[in-house]
């Protein structure tokens, strides 16, 4: 199973964090500060697996943006390449080109886009279209919820 | 327009939503801690007014500022408040912020219980899905038991949405609270034939995840998995599926056989590479590897994968390689070619993993080439951590297996001299000890060594240069001490003496300086040596006036080592010199203080020490202190002696079996390593173990034969080969002999006399001789008591035949663990202990001192009995001292008379036997036979077990019994012929065949 994803630019800035099994703050900051360090000195054309403890980290680089992910040692690395490979497209399919500004603007967009996408650890779906359309209807909650409150709030 | 207005207005009054903390952020670059600090207490306000969606926003900037490593665990409980506010928009936002910031150690989750409970039965299926997507997250042991349930129940929820969230939350309840596994898995079962693909996939996930936990539980799944896998198309399924069954198959090899197949179907038809990947990953760890094809096949697409111009696939096929080439290292090893071009590759890890991979692939062949390929990289290399790794990976390739593919050792000298020039490394220590192993080991090199270590001390200043922090500094240690030591090797002593007593080694490290000292002195002894034996004294007289001069330098070293020894030798020098100046002769004096060979002893040497006789080192010295009561001890007393009596022998004849087994992996190695170090005759040193006491028993240990250094002289390796082949040759030639005696004289060896047919493949030049004789069931009643009793038991059982095995020590040696073994025929086979192997030889359950004869039962099974045979066997066995493993093969013949039975018969019986007509006659005339009648009559009956029925005049009537029951009746005349009778014509045939050889030897 997936044991982290991160998401941080070439300057080593985190954009986004998602742990799948239960860690301290402390011990966060520290895999943060280990990833980033050994995810940025890696040569450009380089494989994109490291190892790392009992971890195999899988980190590929989009435009500015690394993504890194850590999943057990027996888990498939191709695999896991694709995992982050399909977040990108679910990212770029909502925002549209998605870009590293997106992201931190809409931060939660994108961790409500990776709940639907990946669920403790696991891959929850694999069609693209079925976590669009969950997205998708899930903000037209959010849109009722939202006109409804600002309805309450000039007449209330 | 109002409506935008109005919200412009709004977001105001919130004072900041996300979007502006995060432009707040991005424009106080110099100042953002300062920054953030006022956003937190503008947040702890907004957190403090009634208003949700205040609070929401507030909770949505801190899930941001949590992001960016800020502690925000204060606002815990207005988290909660969001979670559970009615509204979607919130509770998102609140269950976001839950499963970022709680942990488990958080206090408030427990508040959470109810409302997660409300959540999840909620009509709305995205606030179910919230709700299991953030537990996913922060469940705790608390929240797995008493949410096991509810979640349950949505695992049959109508939306696939629910199911496949629940099946997947499912598996970290099983974590927290693995009790909720069992009334849980026939659900989750069902899931995996849900039709629902999404749901099917998070089934399978979770089994899967299940199953690497504890794979057995789930073998009764591996038919239905098997079905998903040949109907399956979804990619990431069955590469869930496949690793699956990697896991499943070590516990059930059956499954290997029938995964086989598919497995290789897809490896030739998927295009996708994670696929292929997860499927020869599979291969390559099952137990499918009996299969060489499918290895074949795998090291091919692997080979593919290698030189796809992708570093990824690259990558991954060097890692499947090495674990391949554990398996099968043929396979892998054409394919060194393209592990040495992965070596130019420009990503380091694809090269350090080509490194692991060359490890492995080395032989006798391609170890020079391979390490001439790592040296210019070497050089090429950038980086200090690579070019170290490179240095430890070239030596650890040649001095794998003790040198095992090292044919030349100067060469390998050169390149530990040429790995000195290294600039930077760490590892100077790690090859001074190999300089100083394969001088010390390999005699043969000393004196190439030698030189190459003299050149080293000489231009010491090379390595020194900058060196106070450099490691390489070590590699003089080595150099050093090897220069002294074998200092008789040096081609010119004075030169290296001058060298080592250079001002400059006094900026070396402490202990560095202390082996240069005193290896000072080993070649100044050298030198004195040399030049005593030319006439003229002076130059010997100026050899210590050098020291004398040098030395203090090293006196005044702050390190204490070194101003000890060079005190002491100094003051040696001085008194030296004063002799000298007296024109006496100290050379000899000298040199003995540095007499002696140091040999190189095995690190395992002790164990071969054999444990003295009758030292149970498992016994108790004294008794073991009671805790029962008195009246409970006599028993216990006697259960620990009884206990003794078997476990002693059983756990020497463990350790011999493992001794002997490393000791054969041992003779292999050394077979294969021509160059080891030859322990000559003089080092045969014997030692004595003295010890004050009495009784502890004073064993000799002769350290030229059992303390053997791993691999044994090569002069020694060609003796055991001679050897080998002499005995065969001798053996041969006393067959012939043997044979040729059979023919000349008559009725020799009375040993051959008491067992029916014995054969004996033993010289008497052989070191140990071991007279192996046949003693069938029937054998005669000679033997003791207990063979008889055998006979009895037998008779029952138609198909056991008893051996009785004399074994004879005739040489000086004390043999121990002996195994006796035969090759079973389909006919006849030797009856082992339950649970041996069919190959497993028995052991003799005794040893042999010198010259002692002791007799071994064994139990065969025969089918049929009316054909004679022979079995091949071997004894294989230890003699004590020499401590070697020593093999003897004879045979065992199996005569149709040694399944008859001396069976008294009375006339009238016999009479109404041959009378009934069930018996085929035949007839047999013994020619050259000139004994009396009564001899022959006895020599039938004592080599052929008959009685005489009835003797009348010229002819007498015999009888005989086989162990299957057939009935032998013979008519013997004083005409020396017989005519003869039996139930069983081949029998008979083969009976007679053996009573004519009996009388054509005589």
């Amino acid at each position: 199973m997936m044991r982290f994803l991160l998401l941080f630019s070439r300057q080593g800035k985190l954009r986004l964090q998602k742990w799948f099994t239960p860690i301290s703050e402390r011990e966060k900051k520290k895999i943060i500060r280990d990833m980033t360090s050994m995810v940025l000195a890696r040569q450009p054309r380089s494989c994109n697996f490291l190892h790392w403890k009992d971890l195999k980290i899988i980190y590929k680089r989009y435009a500015s943006l690394y993504f890194c992910l850590a999943v057990d040692n027996q888990e498939n690395e191709l695999l896991a390449l694709e995992v982050i490979h399909r977040y990108v497209e679910l990212l770029d399919k909502y925002f549209g080109n998605v870009c590293e500004l997106d992201i931190i603007f809409n931060f939660e967009k994108a961790y409500f886009i990776l709940d639907e996408f990946l669920i403790g650890g696991e891959i929850q779906e694999t069609s693209k279209q079925v976590v669009n359309r969950c997205i998708e209807s899930s903000d037209m909650l959010q849109e009722d919820d939202s006109s409804e409150w600002y309805e309450v709030e000039l007449f209330g | 327009m109002a409506l935008k207005i109005v919200k412009g207005s709004i977001d105001r009054m919130f004072d900041k939503n996300l979007q502006d903390l995060v432009r707040g952020i991005r424009n106080h670059k110099e100042d953002e801690a300062k920054y953030i600090s006022t956003c937190i207490d503008e947040i702890k306000q907004e957190l403090k007014q009634d208003n949700i969606a205040v609070k929401a926003n507030a909770v949505c900037k801190l899930t941001y500022l949590q992001m960016l490593g800020y502690d925000v665990s204060w606002a815990a409980f207005n988290i909660v408040e969001v979670m559970s506010s009615s509204k979607f928009t919130y509770k998102r936002i609140g269950y976001l912020a839950a499963s970022q910031c709680f942990h488990e150690s958080t206090d408030v989750i427990m508040l959470t219980t109810n409302q997660i409970r409300k959540d999840l039965s909620s009509p709305n299926q995205y606030d179910t899905g919230v709700a299991l997507t953030g537990l996913s997250c922060f469940v705790t042991p608390d929240l797995a038991r008493d949410l096991a349930n509810d979640i349950m129940t949505l695992m049959s929820h109508t939306k696939p949405y629910i199911r496949k969230k629940a099946v997947l939350i499912m598996y970290k309840v099983f974590l927290k609270y693995p009790e909720s596994l069992r009334p849980a898995f026939p659900r989750l079962k069902e899931k995996l034939e849900d039709p629902d693909p999404g749901v099917q996939s998070a089934a399978v996930n979770v089994i899967c995840e299940l199953a690497r936990r504890n794979p057995k539980n789930y073998l009764s799944l591996a038919p239905l998995f098997f079905k998903l896998m040949t109907s399956s198309t979804n990619n990431w399924v069955l590469i869930k599926i496949i690793k699956l069954f990697g896991a499943l198959t070590p516990l059930e090899p059956r499954l290997g056989k029938k995964l086989i197949e598919p497995l290789t179907n897809l490896i030739h038809s998927t295009s996708a590479m994670s696929l292929l990947y997860e499927c020869v990953n599979t291969v390559i760890a099952g137990q499918y590897c009996c299969s060489l094809g499918s290895v074949v096949l795998c090291v091919q697409k692997l080979r593919i994968l290698i030189e796809d111009s992708d570093q990824n696939l690259k990558y991954l096929g060097l890692l499947a390689m090495s674990k391949i080439l554990k398996t099968h290292p043929k396979s892998v090893q054409s394919h060194k070619d393209l592990i040495l071009q992965c070596l130019d590759d420009k990503d380091e890890s694809i090269r350090l993993r080509a490194l692991d991979l060359l490890y492995g692939m080395v032989s006798k062949k391609n170890l020079m080439e391979i390490v001439k390929k790592l040296m210019l990289h070497v050089d090429k290399a950038e980086g200090t951590t690579y070019r170290d790794e490179l240095l430890t990976k070239i030596i650890d390739i040649c001095c794998q297996s003790n040198y095992q593919y090292i044919t030349n050792f100067e060469w390998y000298i050169s390149i530990l001299v040429e790995l000195t020039r290294l600039e930077g490394t760490r590892h100077g220590h790690l090859i001074a000890s190999q300089m100083l192993d394969v001088a010390i080991r390999v005699k043969a090199i000393r004196v190439f060594a030698v030189a190459q270590m003299a050149t080293l001390l000489d231009n010491a200043h090379l390595l020194t240069g900058n060196m106070q922090r450099n490691g390489i500094c070590e590699v003089l240690y080595a150099a050093a001490w090897i220069c002294g030591e074998f200092s008789e090797h040096l081609e010119n002593p004075m030169q290296t003496l001058e060298a080592m007593l250079r001002p400059k080694v006094a900026t070396l490290p402490g202990h560095i300086q202390a082996v240069y000292v005193q290896n000072a002195a080993k070649l100044f002894a050298t030198v004195l040596k040399s030049q005593e034996g030319n006439t003229d004294g002076t130059a010997a007289q100026e050899t210590s006036q050098l020291m004398i001069e040098r030395l203090p330098l090293f006196v005044q070293s702050a390190n204490l080592e070194v101003q000890e020894r060079a005190s002491c030798i100094l003051q040696l020098v001085k008194y030296i010199q004063k002799l000298q100046q007296k024109d006496v002769e100290v050379a000899e004096e000298v040199s003995a203080l540095f007499a002696g060979e140091l040999n190189p002893v095995a690190p395992k040497a002790q164990k071969k020490v054999p444990v003295p006789e009758g030292l149970d080192l498992d016994a108790w010295i004294n008794e073991p202190p009671s805790e029962s009561e008195s009246e409970d001890e006599q028993p216990k007393a006697i259960f620990t002696k009884e206990e003794h009596k078997h476990s002693r022998p059983r756990h020497t004849e463990v350790d011999e079996k493992e001794l002997a087994k490393r000791r054969e992996a041992r003779k292999q190695e050394q077979a294969n390593n021509p160059f080891y170090i030859k322990a000559s005759p003089s080092s045969q040193k014997v030692y004595q173990e003295s010890t004050g006491v009495e009784h502890i028993p004073v064993v000799q240990i002769d350290l030229s034969v059992p303390l053997k250094v791993p691999g044994l002289p090569m002069s020694d390796q060609y003796v055991k080969l001679e050897e080998e082949r002499r005995q065969k040759q001798r053996v041969e030639k006393k067959k012939k002999e043997k044979k040729k005696r059979k023919e000349k004289h008559s009725g020799r060896g009375k040993k051959r006399d008491s067992g029916p047919e014995s054969e004996e493949d033993i010289t008497p030049a052989h070191m140990v001789d071991i007279v192996t004789e046949e003693m069938p069931e029937n054998a005669l009643p000679i033997h003791t008591p207990i063979t008889v009793c055998d006979i009895q038991g037998n008779l029952q059982d138609g198909s056991q035949v008893v051996v009785s095995v004399i074994f004879e020590n005739k040489c000086d040696g004390f043999l121990k663990s002996m195994e006796f073994n035969v090759l079973d025929s389909l006919n006849a086979k030797l009856q082992r202990p339950e649970g041996s192997g069919p190959h497993d030889g028995l052991t003799v359950p005794f040893q042999l001192p010198p010259g002692v004869s002791n007799e071994a039962r064994f139990v065969f099974t025969v089918q049929s009995i009316v054909m004679p045979q022979k079995l091949k066997g071997t004894l294989t066995f230890i003699v004590k001292d020499s401590s070697t493993h020593e093999k003897l093969d004879f045979k065992l013949h199996f005569t149709c008379t040694s399944y008859l039975i001396t069976t008294p018969c009375y006339s009238d019986a016999f009479a109404k036997l041959l009378e009934s007509g069930d018996l085929k006659c035949s007839s047999v005339r013994l020619e050259g036979v000139s004994m009396p009648f009564h001899h022959l009559l006895a020599r039938i009956c004592f080599h052929h077990h008959f009685s005489v029925v009835e003797r009348i005049d010229s002819c007498s009537s015999m009888y005989s019994r086989s162990i299957q029951g057939h009935h032998v009746c013979l008519l013997v005349k004083t005409t020396v012929s017989i005519d003869a009778k039996c139930d069983e014509p081949t029998l008979l045939g083969n009976v007679l065949d053996e009573i004519k050889q009996t009388f054509s030897q005589c």
